[in-house]
């Protein structure tokens, strides 16, 4: 691929300037990936019980049980129609389950609105990346961080409040360029989101979210259209991230890539959790291997 | 560096073309400039070009205005408001109400009181009120999709301007004052914003004494106060459309204008980002509407009367065609889109027809038949192309639509829609993170777009 070669031709010339700039500032040599880690708390973040959600006469979860432990990096597989998306969304809040709780951190964090989850540190990425198309790159990031001073009105135009919110906007700005530079998408900062390839679009959403500082990031297929080399590329950095405390639950299609990269996989099917555990465990379960392949195999 | 000179000249000319505000000077000024050279043309005498300056600022202004704000509503947040004229409407109706001098007994039929506050009460109560009524709408109206959204704007605009029709409350009492919102004659503007400005000010008299004097230098003739009231009303407007342009650039240029973008793009994903894209729709639903009222107030309240037939909803298709023209999402584009829209579309083809008129001294035929017979028996276009011309200002709305259609094929995101207003409050230009640090975040404030070199564009 011609554009990681760029990529890495753009980081390396970065490095020493970043080095000079940052000499005033001896915190950051971590990086905000990994200073963020450190507030994670240390609990079991996600808990769903007996979730059900209909859409009229269909059942798409029917009773879906399932945990996510602290820093683990959690893979949820199953085929077409086994609920996992719904399970997703009833998650984040876009759908209001028909039955059920969902704890976060120990809150009940049921039929929330997906603004409330997010404020929560249970953030998502979507299955079809929904960057902004037509703001930049760094717009983008940008928007990301919670607690911006300037969200609020009167901050952003009043003379005197103004001065604050620049402030603030130039940590920002820092912020994102840091973490677009752990990315390595920095050289694409000023394009258009619109612009962007398909696998960059998976960096930018990722960045983008742990920008929010998120404690537990829900991927929808995260590698849904990323050639192999960007997909080795993106599970590098998941996982760095999980190294350095973040829980990922990820939504996959692809079997061998859950198997591979997961401790824990847990298993859907027709709306409700079939099998958890290892991988190896799953892989050799009879009632998963009949779920992907057919009922047949059972004779 | 002495090869450097030339290079370093049109450098700094390029930077100074860069400042949206020189594109909007020089706009500005060069439309200016093109009607007073067709006046001059016509032989317009001194007092016939002022007035038509006046009028032509007056128009600018409030095209521009209004295309600021359904700007914040469109450009920004990407809310389809078609009810534009409703809460300009709203506006003028309420500070009429508030400020037209009181009546405590019966008055005679056909003149309604107010309640006889100050004209500034009255101003700042018709922006209130629009904007209240625009959170009323948003409240319930936020929840549907932006097709659906459009059409309740529209509907709402309507209901405005049917209860302003209505009979039943053509007048009552309220509170021992005798007010109402007249019906279908309307409202009679009993107050005068331009000498209320100059007394509140206080330069009532030293003004008179300057327009008479100023007027006789001149040779305006008798009476020259209308014609300097109208170029100063003119110029209290560009105040005010200052006024909104530094507000609407500083709340695009912010964090607050970052999440309205977000939110126009895709409010899912905005949504999943935690921000809670409710609160900041209603925000700026209630702003734009509150603007809106404040144009409808300066559009209206020196016409000395209003009738609620002038709030058809023309007047909100002509600031979407401005809107359109400067390009959805750039508040100097919306300048400009008012600006262009003012002087070609609204007031461009009356002016023309005087133009042509006057140059070609043609005998106009007054009904259609005589104008296409010619064409068909003889093929002589004269009489057809007279008629046009005679007709041409209610051809306006062809040649706005012909224009709108151009626009759509040609440049649908017009002048400056596609282009990027960075949506922070510091330059984001930097082309890594080392040159974001080295740069001071004071030195620009997102005013200036000193950075041409970026691919952006």
């Amino acid at each position: 691929m011609s554009d990681t070669e760029v990529d890495e031709a753009a980081v390396t010339a970065n490095v020493p300037e970043d080095a000079e700039a940052e000499v005033d500032e001896p915190e950051t040599n971590d990086s905000t990936v990994e200073r963020e880690a450190k507030h994670v708390p240390n609990a079991i973040p996600l808990k769903v019980r007996g979730l059900r959600k209909e859409f009229g006469g269909i059942v798409a979860a029917a009773d879906v049980n399932l945990s996510v432990e602290e820093g683990s990096l959690t893979g949820l597989i199953g085929p077409n129609g086994a609920g996992k998306s719904t399970t997703f969304n009833c998650i984040t809040g876009v759908h209001e389950p028909t039955a059920g709780q969902i704890h976060f951190q120990g809150e009940d964090i049921t039929g929330l609105s997906p603004n409330e989850v997010a404020e929560r540190g249970l953030v998502r990425t979507f299955q079809i990346a929904r960057e902004l198309e037509e703001m930049s790159v760094l717009e983008n990031m940008m928007l990301a961080p919670t607690n911006q001073r300037g969200e609020s009105l009167w901050r952003s135009v009043l003379p005197v409040a103004r001065e604050s919110v620049k402030q603030q906007e130039a940590a920002v700005l820092e912020r994102c360029w840091e973490m677009l530079e752990f990315f390595e998408i920095d050289h694409l900062a000023h394009e258009y989101a619109g612009n962007l390839s398909g696998g960059q679009r998976k960096l930018l959403e990722l960045a983008r979210a742990l920008l929010t500082e998120p404690s537990v990031l829900l991927l929808d297929e995260p590698f849904a259209g990323v050639n192999p080399s960007l997909e080795s590329r993106l599970l590098d950095h998941i996982n760095d991230l999980q190294e350095s405390g973040y829980t990922f639950l990820i939504v996959e299609h692809d079997m061998d890539l859950i198997m591979e990269n997961c401790e824990h996989v847990i298993v859907m099917h027709q709306g409700t959790v079939l099998t958890e555990g290892a991988p190896d465990e799953v892989r050799t379960n009879e009632a998963v291997i009949e779920a992907y392949l057919g009922g047949e195999v059972d004779g | 560096m002495s090869d450097g000179e030339d290079g370093d000249v049109s450098e700094r000319l390029a930077a100074v073309w860069a400042n949206d505000v020189t594109k909007l000077v020089v706009l500005v000024g060069g439309i200016l400039a093109l009607y007073v050279g067709a006046g001059t043309l016509l032989d317009y005498g001194v007092r016939q070009q002022l007035n038509s300056i006046g009028l032509l600022v007056f128009y600018v202004a409030v095209f521009a205005m209004l295309a600021l704000a359904l700007n914040l509503h469109w450009g920004y947040t990407g809310l389809f408001n078609i009810g534009v004229i409703g809460f300009m409407a709203i506006g003028i109706y309420v500070t009429a109400v508030l400020s037209k001098s009181a009546t405590v007994t019966e008055p005679a039929a056909g003149s309604i009181g107010g309640f006889g506050l100050p004209l500034w009460l009255g101003i700042i109560g018709g922006v209130l009120a629009a904007a209240v009524f625009g959170a009323l709408v948003a409240l319930p109206a936020l929840r549907l999709r932006a097709d659906y959204f459009a059409i309740v704007t529209v509907g709402v605009s309507e209901i405005v301007r049917f209860t302003l029709l209505e009979s039943s409350l053509q007048q009552m009492q309220v509170f021992g004052y005798f007010i109402g919102l007249g019906g279908g004659s309307g409202l009679i503007l009993d107050f005068d914003i331009t000498d209320g400005l100059l007394d509140a000010v206080g330069v009532a008299d030293p003004y008179a004494t300057l327009t008479d004097s100023l007027g006789t230098t001149l040779g305006l003739g008798g009476n020259p106060k209308p014609v300097f009231d109208g170029l100063y009303y003119g110029a209290f407007l560009l105040v005010f459309l200052v006024l909104f342009y530094v507000l609407l650039r500083r709340v695009g240029n912010s964090p607050f204008g970052r999440v309205l973008k977000a939110i126009r793009e895709d409010e899912e994903a905005t949504k999943s980002l935690g921000k809670d894209t409710n609160r900041f729709k209603i925000k700026s639903f209630t702003i734009g509407c509150a603007l809106m009222g404040l144009a409808g107030i300066l559009f209206y309240a020196e016409q000395g009367a209003i009738t609620p037939n002038a709030f058809r909803p023309r007047i909100t298709f002509f600031v979407w065609i401005a809107l359109i023209i400067g390009g959805a999402g750039s508040n100097t584009g919306s300048v400009m889109g008012g600006a262009i829209f003012a002087a070609f579309l609204f007031r461009g083809p009356l002016f023309l027809k005087n133009v042509i008129q006057e140059s070609f001294d043609i005998e106009a035929v007054s009904t259609f038949g005589q104008a296409v017979s010619p064409l068909i028996s003889g093929l002589n276009p004269v009489p057809m192309l007279a008629y046009a011309v005679d007709n041409l200002a209610q051809l306006q709305l062809v040649i706005m639509g012909l224009t709108l259609i151009y626009l759509m094929h040609n440049r649908p995101e017009g002048l400056l829609g596609h282009r990027q207003e960075p949506a922070a409050c510091v330059p984001l230009t930097g082309l890594s993170r080392s040159d974001t640090v080295a740069a001071p975040p004071t030195e620009t404030d997102g005013g200036v777009a000193s950075n041409g070199g970026d691919g952006d564009e």
